[in-house]
């Protein structure tokens, strides 16, 4: 197992918090903090998961990488690749040569255009604009074959492709890209046993090149499974960065007391839940985000939110934690 | 009570077949498990249980009488995606008093708030839509609950939460449930047996 990677990281998110202007009753205008103080970072070779449950907002993390939030945010915080500040423009420049996304959804194909051809436009965008159509038709070429899509494949539309099938064609593309960070956002969904684990397979092999992968997810135990580091995120935030291993056991190598509860959770292990919900961005409890239902908590926690600092191999977000 | 499909078929265009020749029988009280690969048919047969579709061939049947095809479904389902089981344009109270008032205890243990209760869907989390969506599909004239992919956007928390409430119920009302679901370890910690449709892709 490689731990902690030696290299530099292709991608540091510090500190990053994510607004939304909201129009309240009458013209009063307030705004919603829906991403509050997010860290994390992806080494060359390293797939990192950040997981968290669905509909909070992890996924405007990716947005903001590759800058296509939507009008309305303000965001905070900063973003380096390869060591530089994500400015718009550097944005604008990198997105889908140095940076490539496998959205969540495979509507993100044009749906009236020959998907072998989506594949070869992203190889000459990412060389550049040189027109050379034979080389970049045997680039796609190569790709099909590496993922198992029949040569006649390419002359297809997405509708006709089946959903393990659309998967891969979006990973191709990825492949064909010279993109250093690939964001994977929830790619495994509605998918079999056999078309996950492929699809993981995929990723393994993109990092594997030296990519950076960026995995965000709700599904942890696919996270497990592939992940070298996992982030987990709750109530808008990341409370943890721990390396896979440490999930294992009943969770003694955990550091914070909700990492914990969601590995005892799994139906692997004891399936035991705590009670209560994560905090609304709009309801945020006083001091750490988990107090409400921490088992550990002391009246120190409602003091302040607590700052993410390193525990031995990870960064955690608690008091408490040692 | 024995919840009996035989022998079904469905098809969506002429000579396209999802399911034939499919016969499965769950009896109250029971934790069934249903798998098998995306496409074979699993959520088509639960809609089908659930008097969503009529089948093309065989036949659904409850202690060996055809199901109500009006009134209260004594067959409930619940899907992944609760954000589009609910009325967007009706508060939570609302959804919730559809098919009865609500059972306090019910909704204590699915952990559902006063407060939420006077909410839209789209100011409810995902986890918490689904809450709702079970505390109305969980009925006293409810004897099977098909769950497909209930928990499977859910966070683990979120998902054993939920779990434990149903299967309390369901053990009280000697309800039987359905668990089609693509996760191993959540169909092992649940069900007492497993229907694989492998056989039938
Ligand atoms: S800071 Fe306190 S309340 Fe928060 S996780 Fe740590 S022990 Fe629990």
């Amino acid at each position: 197992m490689p731990t902690q990677t030696k290299s530099k990281p292709i991608l540091e998110v510090e500190e990053l918090s994510i607004s939304f202007a909201q129009y309240t009753s009458g013209l009063r205008q307030s705004s919603l903090k829906v991403i509050a103080d997010l860290s994390v970072s992806v080494c060359p070779g390293e797939i990192v998961a950040v997981v968290g449950s669905s509909g909070s907002g992890k996924s405007l993390l990716a947005h903001a990488i590759l800058g296509i939030l939507p009008g309305n945010a303000a965001i905070s915080g900063s973003i380096r690749f390869a060591g530089q500040k994500l400015t718009a423009e550097y944005q604008e420049a990198i997105r889908g040569r140095e940076i490539a996304l496998i959205p969540q959804s495979v509507n993100y194909l044009d749906p009236l255009m020959q998907v072998g051809k989506q594949v070869r436009n992203a190889a000459k965008i990412a060389r550049g604009s040189s027109p050379d159509r034979a080389a970049a038709r045997k680039i796609q070429r190569e790709a099909f074959a590496r993922y198992n899509l029949a040569p006649e494949v390419e002359r297809l539309l997405p509708f006709q492709l089946s959903g393990g099938m659309a998967r891969r064609v979006l990973v191709a593309t990825a492949l064909v890209s010279s993109a250093r960070l690939v964001i994977a956002d929830e790619p495994t969904p509605g998918l079999d046993d056999a078309a996950v684990r492929e699809t993981l397979g995929c990723f393994r092999e993109l990092a594997d090149q030296g990519r950076g992968v960026l995995l965000i997810t709700h599904d942890i135990e696919t996270a497990l499974e592939i992940a070298d580091r996992i982030a987990v995120f709750y109530a808008g935030t990341t409370v943890e960065v721990a390396p896979v291993q440490d999930f294992s056991g009943g969770g003694e190598a955990l550091r914070h007391p909700y990492t914990k509860a969601l590995w005892r959770s799994l139906p692997k292990n004891d399936f035991a839940p705590i009670p209560g919900f994560q905090p609304h961005p709009n309801a945020l409890p006083e001091g750490c985000l988990f107090q409400p239902r921490c088992p550990m908590a002391t009246p120190e926690c409602t003091a302040g939110r607590p700052e993410m600092r390193a525990v031995r191999e990870g960064m955690v977000r608690c008091i408490h934690a040692s | 009570m024995l919840l009996e499909a035989s022998e079904i078929g469905f098809r969506y265009s002429k000579n396209q077949w999802v399911l034939r020749g499919v016969s499965v029988a769950i009896r109250s009280g029971e934790v069934v498990g249903l798998i098998g690969p995306s496409g074979c048919g699993k959520t088509t047969l639960g809609r089908i249980l659930a008097g969503y579709e009529r089948p093309h061939e065989g036949s659904v049947a409850l202690d060996g009488k055809a199901l109500p095809a009006t009134g209260y479904h004594p067959v409930q389902l619940v899907f992944q995606h609760p954000e589009k089981a609910v009325n967007p344009r009706w508060r939570m109270r609302k959804t919730l008093a559809e098919g009865g008032g609500p059972d306090e205890q019910l909704l204590a243990a699915l952990g559902i708030q006063e407060e939420w209760l006077s909410r839209w869907p789209n100011e409810l989390s995902g986890g918490e839509l689904q809450r709702f969506c079970v505390a109305r599909a969980l009925r006293p004239q409810t004897r099977f609950l098909i769950a497909d992919e209930m928990t499977a956007m859910l966070d683990g928390i979120t998902q054993a939460q939920i779990w434990h409430a149903v299967l309390d119920y369901a053990r009280k009302q000697e309800m039987g449930v359905l668990v089609v679901s693509h996760e191993k370890s959540l169909i092992n910690r649940l069900c007492t047996r497993v229907v694989d449709l492998t056989q039938f892709c």
